[in-house]
C-alpha cells in the first residue's frame, strides 16, 4: 500500500512549479488577463521543452509516456499560477488520439503534439446540448472518398489557436478536423475566464476523419477532463488560500495585522480545512483512471464535483477576506475567481455530476 | 502511487480470517464469563497475531508491528465483519498509552499498558474544569506533596466514563508559583481513593456518559507522576501516532454514511424511496465527496508517516473534517426521519452506535454530533490550531499576553 506520489512525481511537480515561479509572473499574468490574447507562445514552449505538453504520449512518438496522475499534478500546478494556454483542449486532444486513434493518424499528430508544436483542442458542447457524448449532434456524412462534418461547437478552448479539432460527433464518437480545412469558422467568444479563453467553430461540410476508437475513447476523455479539471481547481483554491493568508499577516487594522482576529483566523482555517484533504481525492480519481477502471468514473465524477464547488466557494470567500480591494479588477484574486467558474462550468456542473456518481453507484 | 491488494495482502486476509474461524465466536473454554471476559481473552490472543495492538512494542504487551494502512483496513474490514472485539476505544488506548509510551516510566508502561489495550483497565481523563476548558491551562485542581504523597483538592468536569474508569489521568496545579503552563503536572490517580465523589451529568440525550469529579484530600502516591513536577503541560500533549489515528476518524465518517445511505433507501417520500429523490441524491453526493476526500488524505497521511515525513496542515484537519461530516450527515439525516424526528429515543437507543441504527439511533446521533464537536478540542479551539500552527498566523490576543508574562 502505497499512497504517495513517487520522487519522480515530486520532481516533476516541483519543476513545473518553479519553471512557473520564473516564466509565469504576476506582472505577465496580468498583461494576458488585460490583453488580445489567452495564449503566451513564449510560456507554451518552454512548457513544450520540459516534456509537459506531451506527458501521456507514447515515447516512440515523444512523449513522456506517463499517466493521467502525472499530467494532472502538472494541472494542480498550472492552476496555482493561473497558467494560460491550451493545456487543457491539448492534453485531452492528444490523449483522444492515443486513446482513439489509428496508427496513420497517431504518426501524423502525436509527434507534432508531443512536441508542442501543433496544438489541439476539443470541441465538445454545442448550442443548447450538453457535454455528453449522447447530445452530441454534429455530422459526419461520406461525400465521395472522405467524411464532411456539419454542425457548430461552442466554448471550445483555445480554438483561436488550434491546429486541430477533435470534434464529438453525432452517435458520441470523434473526428479530427484541420483548421485549415475549408468550412471552418472560428469565432472569439467573450469567455469569463481570460486565462482559457473559448471560441466557437462552425463546420460547413469541412473535411473530416473519425477516430477508429472514438466511441470507446470519449467516455475516458470525460473521466480525464474531470480529474485535469479537479486538478486545476486544488492548484487554485490552494493558492486562494494562501493569497488570503499572505493578505491577513500584512494588511493592518486598528494597529494589528487583521491576521489577528479570530473572526479572520477561522474564516482562513475553514477555507484551508475545505480544500487540503481534497488533494488526496483528485489523486485517487487519478489512479482510478490510470489503474482502476471500474472505478475510474465515478471517482472522477465525484472530484469534479467536489473540488470545483470547494474552488468557487473559496475563491469567494478569498474576495471577502481581501475587502474592497478583492472586487477590483486590479485584485489578482479574481483571476482564480474566473478559473473558479471555468472549472466549474467546463465538462458540466457538480450538480450533473453528483448525479452521475448516484447513477453510478447504483443509488 | 499503488493501492492494490497484492499477493502478500491477499495472504494476510486469508490468515486474518482464517484465525479469526478459529476463534470468534468464542466457543468451550473460550466462551465461559461474561462479555467482557470473552473479549479481553480474544484480544490477547488477537495480539499476539498482530491484529490487535498494532502500534504498541511487544515489551508493553502490544504486537510491535510496523505500520502499514492496508493490512490495518483488512484487519478493520474482517474483524468488522464478524463483529470481533478489535483495538479497545476509549481514552485509555487512544490517549494515556501513547503518553506513557513517549513520557511514561519503565515500571509505568509495564503496568499500565498492557491491561489498557487488551480492555481490562479503564480510564477516564481528568482535564477540563468548570472555569477550565478551551483554556485549559488555566486549571485549579492542586496536588501539594505532604509526607511523600500528593493530596489532591479540587473538580473536575465532562469526565467521560468516570463511573466505570480505574483510573484517571489527570492535569493538577502543583507548583502555583510558575507561570500557568509550567505549574501543571500529570498524575495517575486510582478512582478508588478515598475522597473520591463521581457525580453522573445528563446530556441532552437523556443518558450520562459524563460526570463531574470531586477530591477532597485525595492522597496519591509521589511515584504517580508522569514525566517531571511542572512538565504535565508538555506531557498532555502526546499525540498519538498510530494507524488507528489516520484512519480511525474517517473509518468513522465512512461508517456513518454508509449508515445514511441505508436510511435514504429504507426511508420513503411521496411514496417512492428518499434516494430516489433529486435533492436527497445531491446532498449525499455532496457529503460522499467530504468523505472519500476524508478518507484518502488519511491514506497519504499514514503514507507521509510511514516515510519519516510530518503530515504537516493535513494532519491538524482531521477532527474538524470528522466534526463537519457528522454535522451534514445529522441535518440530511434529520430531514429523511420526517415525522419520525417528533419522536423521543427510547433508552435502548440513548447510547451513539456505529453506525446509528433505526430512528431512534439518528436522532442520537443528531445530538451527538454536538457532542463531538465539543470533546477533545471544540471545533472553534481546532481553527485556532489550524490558523496558528497550520497557517503561520498570529496566535490570538490572550495567549500572546500569557507567553510575554
Amino acid at each position: 500500500m502505497n499512497f504517495g506520489l513517487s520522487d519522480e512525481q515530486e520532481l516533476l511537480q516541483d519543476t513545473a512549479h518553479r519553471f512557473l515561479e520564473e516564466r509565469w509572473p504576476a506582472q505577465k499574468r496580468r498583461a494576458l488577463v488585460d490583453g488580445a490574447s489567452g495564449h503566451d507562445a513564449d510560456l507554451w514552449r518552454g512548457m513544450a521543452e520540459l516534456g509537459l505538453v506531451g506527458l501521456m504520449v507514447e515515447e516512440k512518438a515523444g512523449g513522456a509516456g506517463l499517466e493521467l496522475l502525472d499530467l494532472a499534478l502538472v494541472a494542480e500546478v498550472l492552476g496555482r499560477f493561473a497558467a494560460p494556454g491550451p493545456f487543457l483542449g491539448h492534453s485531452l486532444a492528444t490523449l483522444a488520439l492515443s486513446l482513439g486513434g489509428s496508427e496513420a493518424q497517431k504518426e501524423r499528430w502525436l509527434p507534432r503534439l508531443a512536441s508542442g508544436e501543433a496544438i489541439a483542442t476539443l470541441a465538445l458542447l454545442e448550442p443548447g446540448g450538453g457535454w455528453d457524448p449522447a447530445e452530441w449532434g454534429v455530422t459526419v456524412t461520406s461525400a465521395g472518398a472522405g467524411l464532411r462534418i456539419s454542425g457548430e461547437k461552442l466554448h471550445v478552448p483555445a480554438a483561436e489557436i488550434a491546429d486541430l479539432f477533435v470534434v464529438g460527433v453525432a452517435g458520441g464518437g470523434l473526428a479530427l478536423v484541420e483548421r485549415t480545412t475549408e468550412g471552418v469558422r472560428i469565432e472569439a467568444i467573450e469567455g469569463v475566464d481570460r486565462t482559457r479563453r473559448v471560441g466557437r467553430v462552425g463546420f460547413a461540410g469541412a473535411v473530416a476523419n473519425l477516430l477508429p476508437g472514438g466511441n470507446e475513447a470519449a467516455p475516458r476523455l470525460r473521466d480525464a477532463g474531470l480529474v485535469l479539471l479537479a486538478a486545476d481547481a486544488f492548484g487554485g483554491a490552494s493558492r486562494c488560500v494562501e493569497l488570503s493568508v499572505e493578505y491577513a499577516k500584512t494588511r493592518v487594522q486598528f494597529g494589528v495585522t487583521i491576521g489577528h482576529f479570530q473572526a479572520v483566523k477561522h474564516q482562513l482555517a475553514n477555507m484551508a480545512v475545505e480544500i487540503e484533504p481534497a488533494r488526496s481525492l483528485y489523486w485517487y480519481a487519478a489512479h482510478a483512471f490510470d489503474h482502476l477502471p471500474a472505478e475510474a468514473p465515478r471517482h472522477a465524477a465525484l472530484a469534479k464535483a467536489h473540488l470545483t464547488d470547494r474552488f468557487m466557494q473559496i475563491a469567494r470567500d478569498t474576495v471577502e477576506a481581501h475587502g474592497g480591494i478583492g472586487f477590483t479588477w486590479e485584485c489578482d484574486v479574481q483571476i482564480w475567481y474566473k478559473r473558479a467558474m471555468f472549472d466549474r462550468a467546463f465538462l458540466g456542473t457538480p450538480a450533473l455530476h453528483r448525479e452521475r456518481a448516484a447513477r453510478l453507484a447504483g443509488w | 502511487m499503488d493501492l492494490r491488494y497484492s499477493k502478500e495482502y491477499e495472504e494476510y486476509r486469508r490468515k486474518v480470517r482464517e484465525f479469526l474461524k478459529s476463534h470468534w465466536p468464542p466457543s468451550g473454554e473460550a466462551a465461559k464469563g461474561s462479555e467482557a471476559e470473552q473479549a479481553t481473552r480474544f484480544r490477547a490472543l488477537a495480539i499476539s497475531h498482530g491484529c490487535v495492538a498494532r502500534s504498541i512494542p511487544t515489551t508493553y504487551g502490544g504486537s510491535g508491528q510496523p505500520p502499514d494502512v492496508l493490512k490495518a483496513v483488512i484487519i478493520a474490514e474482517e474483524f468488522g465483519r464478524v463483529h470481533a472485539p478489535g483495538d479497545v476505544r476509549g481514552i485509555g488506548a487512544s490517549m494515556l498509552v501513547p503518553t506513557l509510551l513517549e513520557h511514561g516510566r519503565e515500571d509505568q508502561k509495564h503496568r499500565f499498558i498492557p491491561p489498557t489495550i487488551c480492555g481490562e483497565m479503564h480510564w477516564c481523563q481528568g482535564y477540563s474544569e468548570p472555569g477550565s476548558g478551551s483554556d485549559l491551562a488555566s486549571l485549579k485542581t492542586r496536588a501539594e506533596l505532604i509526607d511523600g504523597e500528593w493530596v489532591v483538592n479540587g473538580q473536575k468536569i465532562w469526565t467521560s466514563g468516570a463511573q466505570i474508569a480505574q483510573y484517571m489521568f489527570c492535569l493538577c496545579r502543583t507548583e502555583p508559583d510558575a507561570p500557568k503552563h509550567a505549574g501543571i503536572s500529570y498524575l495517575l490517580i486510582d478512582m478508588a481513593s478515598p475522597g473520591i465523589d463521581v457525580r453522573p451529568l445528563r446530556q441532552m440525550t437523556g443518558t450520562a456518559d459524563f460526570n463531574e469529579v470531586f477530591f477532597t484530600n485525595v492522597r496519591v502516591p509521589m511515584d504517580s507522576i508522569v514525566g517531571k513536577r511542572g512538565e504535565g503541560w508538555a506531557v498532555s500533549r502526546s499525540t498519538l501516532k498510530h494507524e488507528r489515528n489516520m484512519i480511525g476518524d474517517a473509518a468513522g465518517s465512512r461508517a456513518l454514511f454508509e449508515g445514511l445511505l441505508r436510511l435514504a433507501r429504507e426511508t420513503k417520500r411521496n411514496g417512492k424511496r428518499a434516494i430516489d429523490d433529486p435533492g436527497v441524491r445531491q446532498q449525499l453526493a455532496t457529503i460522499e465527496g467530504y468523505v472519500l476526500s476524508h478518507q484518502y488524505s488519511g491514506y497519504r497521511q499514514l503514507t507521509q508517516a510511514a516515510r519519516g515525513k510530518d503530515a504537516g496542515i493535513a494532519g491538524m484537519m482531521n477532527k474538524l473534517t470528522s466534526t463537519n461530516i457528522g454535522h451534514s450527515v445529522a441535518k440530511l439525516a434529520l430531514d429523511l426521519l420526517g415525522d419520525e424526528g417528533l419522536v423521543a429515543p427510547n433508552n435502548e437507543a440513548r447510547v451513539m452506535g456505529l453506525p446509528p441504527r433505526g430512528h431512534a439511533g439518528w436522532i442520537i446521533q443528531n445530538m451527538w454530533s454536538l457532542g463531538v464537536a465539543i470533546a477533545g478540542g471544540s471545533a472553534n479551539i481546532q481553527r485556532n490550531v489550524i490558523a496558528e500552527r497550520g497557517l503561520g498566523l498570529p496566535r490570538d490576543f490572550a495567549a500572546q499576553r500569557e507567553s510575554s508574562r
